[in-house]
């Protein structure tokens, strides 16, 4: 039984070096070309821009998948954000919203 | 504040690792989520680390999961890093955002923290650089804070299986979404990121709907910084 728990198949490792590869080349790799392009106003402006449309196209496709529950949640969490700008507490209504709607069947 | 130059120190890796917290109930629920998974599947306990600690991105890995049968065949490898790239493709965007932030930073320094770079502590790092902090030690302190939680909480999943069979009774799925949202807030300044804003979340929903996935990510995310680009004040 130890012997299987630290056991690895050759074919798995080599699909997880795989995987670790093509992850850091894209970790890395967004960054590396950025470095390479010269930085415009216009480029400056796009890179501004990015972080809190990455964001968007993160949340929005999670709340179409959630559905209602899940949107309310995170306008809970929004909500207390703007009220108190503390991170911890919008998580906590937000995980705490969760839990009630979906305790009442939502 | 343009002044100060970029630099570490350890105060700043705590800092970094101090502000992971809020998200922490979401990746450890997550965490174990997935040892539970590769349980099932039939990985050994070994394979279960590499994988979670090697590759050290969720979505991709639930979905690599999806496909693993075991014994695996060339296909099914190809097929696994396959849709691990197209999963962690928002990667490229997130790493270029990074780039005026730790751009000054020896690349002999950088390049081996990328491998730490998750949306998470890619999140963090820009908030705090939005509020004029320049010690990237908050990068550096998040990623390798995240990591290593995220490396242990797989172990309780995978031996004790059903610890937390639903994370959704306790709205543990709602953590990180929720957590993301709360940082969106101190990012919007006016006109300009109402516009990106909007641009991005039609994109997203729109690819969403159409082609389902992760693209959404990658489509919106594009959209957006482009009407940030070409939206003149």
């Amino acid at each position: 039984m130890t012997d299987g728990l630290f056991s690895a198949d050759a074919m798995f490792v080599m699909a997880v070096l795989g995987m670790t590869a093509i992850t850091y080349t894209l970790r890395a790799g967004g960054y590396w070309v950025m470095g390479r392009l010269p930085i415009t106003d216009r480029v400056r402006r796009g890179l501004e821009a990015l972080p809190g449309a990455i964001i968007v196209s993160t949340i929005l496709p999670i709340v179409l998948k959630g559905g209602l529950a899940v949107g309310l949640c995170l306008i809970v969490a929004a909500a207390a954000q703007i009220k108190l700008r503390k991170e911890y507490i919008a998580v906590f209504c937000a995980a705490g919203a969760a839990a009630a709607l979906r305790a009442a069947g939502m | 504040m343009a002044t100060t130059q970029v630099h570490i120190s350890p105060a700043g890796c705590l800092r970094g690792a101090a502000l992971c917290f809020p998200a922490f109930p979401g990746i450890i629920a997550l965490g174990m989520v997935f040892g539970t998974v590769a349980a099932q599947k039939g990985l050994t306990f070994l394979e279960t680390l590499m994988i979670n600690s090697l590759v050290f991105a969720g979505a991709s890995q639930f979905v690599a999961m999806e496909i693993y049968k075991d014994p695996l065949t060339w296909g099914g490898l190809i097929a696994m890093v396959g849709v691990t790239g197209a999963v962690n493709m928002r990667m490229l965007l997130i790493g270029a955002s990074l780039r005026p932030w730790l751009g000054q930073v020896p690349a002999r320094n950088t390049y081996p923290s990328l491998f730490f770079l998750t949306d998470l502590n890619w999140l963090i790092a820009l908030s705090e650089y939005d509020k004029g902090t320049r010690d990237w030690g908050i990068y550096l302190g998040s990623g390798l804070f995240t990591w290593s939680v995220w490396s242990v909480s797989v172990i309780p999943g995978y031996f004790a299986g059903s610890l937390i069979s639903d994370p959704k009774v306790f709205g543990l799925d709602v953590v990180l979404p929720a957590f993301f949202a709360a940082l969106l807030v101190p990012l919007w300044k006016g006109k300009r990121q109402t516009v990106s804003w909007l641009v991005a979340g039609a994109v997203a929903c729109i690819t969403w709907a159409l082609v389902g996935g992760y693209w959404s990510i990658f489509t919106g995310a594009i959209a957006g910084a482009l009407a940030g680009a070409y939206l003149d004040d």
